[in-house]
């Protein structure tokens, strides 16, 4: 099994299960479409890399928390609009970066396409927030110091973070946002080692699946 | 291949979009006949698309009888170019506001959104239109409103 393919996948589907919590319950119609959207992109993302990696329904639905490895990041709870747009951006522009150094495979090439949109969507929001009204300007600056820790592990046995730090770097100053100093960088998350809150989103995602094993519509 | 069998799945309707089918928008991609078995390729739309199961179990219905395998393959990558003419032209007529032809659009490196200046209304004709979001009713589709009669309209995005 590829660890790979392994964490390219967990990434993607616990990124895609977040961004599904918005559905019915995103600031306006569109927005809750467009997250959905994304969400879907991701877990479609997701399946093709764990398919790559062994049989998507035993590791989507039956492994615990100690044996996903996606990083932290993409498991922290949604947190208000501001946390989930700057979070997205983050992670967007990570895959971006990945996938460009991937080129070639048949799943990056065909992912990194649909993830152009995706850092669009969350620039555009980034921007508009950010350079907003002093309420929004606030809230995205409290996101940014809470996730910029949280980045460091998207690094780990890569060398994006220049790519990415060349991308993010000048969306955060165009959105009048202060870039927070590198300090604490939480890790684990590639070895199985995670926040509390990744248990609770299993928990849910794999109930139906652990109760009706081979359930179908 | 063989005639028959190829026209049998080319007219199997997109899920979502039933008025195109699946080879109008470039997701069929081969139809071979090994003796009684049929081995039929497709491509998806989108990563995550949903209607790539439906369309599965919908090219075995279009071949009753006879032993099918679908494969799925993913390079190269789907593209909007490879949505034909009459595809375009259904499209227009269920009012989907085509997508671009990446040599009509502005050239932009790799990785980065090529877009467009203007969608024309499939309604009224007008260039004059706004787009209100770049993710609509499918992954396919963004959603625009025309200023001149006031539609809401989808656009098939050009990806």
């Amino acid at each position: 099994m590829s660890k790979a393919d392994l964490h390219h996948g967990d990434d993607a589907l616990i990124a895609a299960q977040r961004l599904a919590e918005w559905t019915s319950r995103a600031p306006e119609l569109e927005e809750d479409v467009a997250l959905a959207n994304i969400a879907l992109d991701l877990l479609g993302q997701a399946r093709m890399f764990l398919s790559r990696a062994g049989d998507e329904d035993q590791l989507a639905y039956l492994r615990t928390d100690r044996e996903f490895t996606n990083v932290q990041l993409v498991e922290l709870p949604n947190g208000d609009f501001g946390h989930t747009i700057l979070r997205l951006l983050f992670f967007s522009v990570y895959q971006q970066q990945l996938f460009a150094s991937m080129r070639g495979d048949e799943i990056a090439d065909k992912a990194a396409k649909e993830v152009a949109y995706h850092v669009d969507h969350a620039r555009m929001w980034t921007l508009r927030l950010g350079d907003g009204t002093e309420e929004s300007h606030g809230r995205m600056q409290r996101a940014l110091d809470e996730l910029w820790p949280f980045t460091h592990e998207l690094f780990e046995g890569n060398d994006l973070r220049a790519g990415w730090l060349s991308v993010v770097e000048p969306i955060l100053a165009e959105a009048t946002l202060t870039r927070p100093e590198d300090g604490w960088a939480p890790t684990g998350g590639r070895s199985g080692v995670h926040t509390q809150h990744l248990s609770y989103l299993l928990a849910e995602m794999q109930v139906l699946h652990r109760a009706h094993p081979g359930a179908r519509w | 291949m063989t005639r028959g069998e190829y026209e049998a799945v080319a007219a199997v309707p997109d899920p979502e979009i039933p008025t195109v089918t699946i080879e109008d928008l470039g997701i069929l991609r081969d139809v071979e006949v090994e003796g009684s078995r049929v081995v039929v390729t497709i491509t998806p739309t989108y990563s995550g698309c949903p209607a790539m199961d439906t369309i599965r179990t919908d090219i075995r219905r279009a071949l009753p009888g006879r032993d099918v395998e679908v494969r799925t393959v993913l390079s190269p990558a789907w593209t909007t170019d490879w949505i034909t003419d009459a595809g375009r032209e259904k499209l227009a007529k269920a009012r989907i506001a085509p997508p671009w032809r990446s040599d009509q659009r502005l050239s932009a490196p790799p990785g980065t959104l090529m877009l467009s200046i203007s969608v024309r209304c499939p309604n009224c004709g007008s260039p004059d239109t706004t787009e209100l979001s770049r993710f609509g009713s499918t992954a396919c589709k963004s959603l625009w409103r025309c200023r001149a009669c006031g539609d809401p309209f989808d656009h098939f995005k050009a990806i």
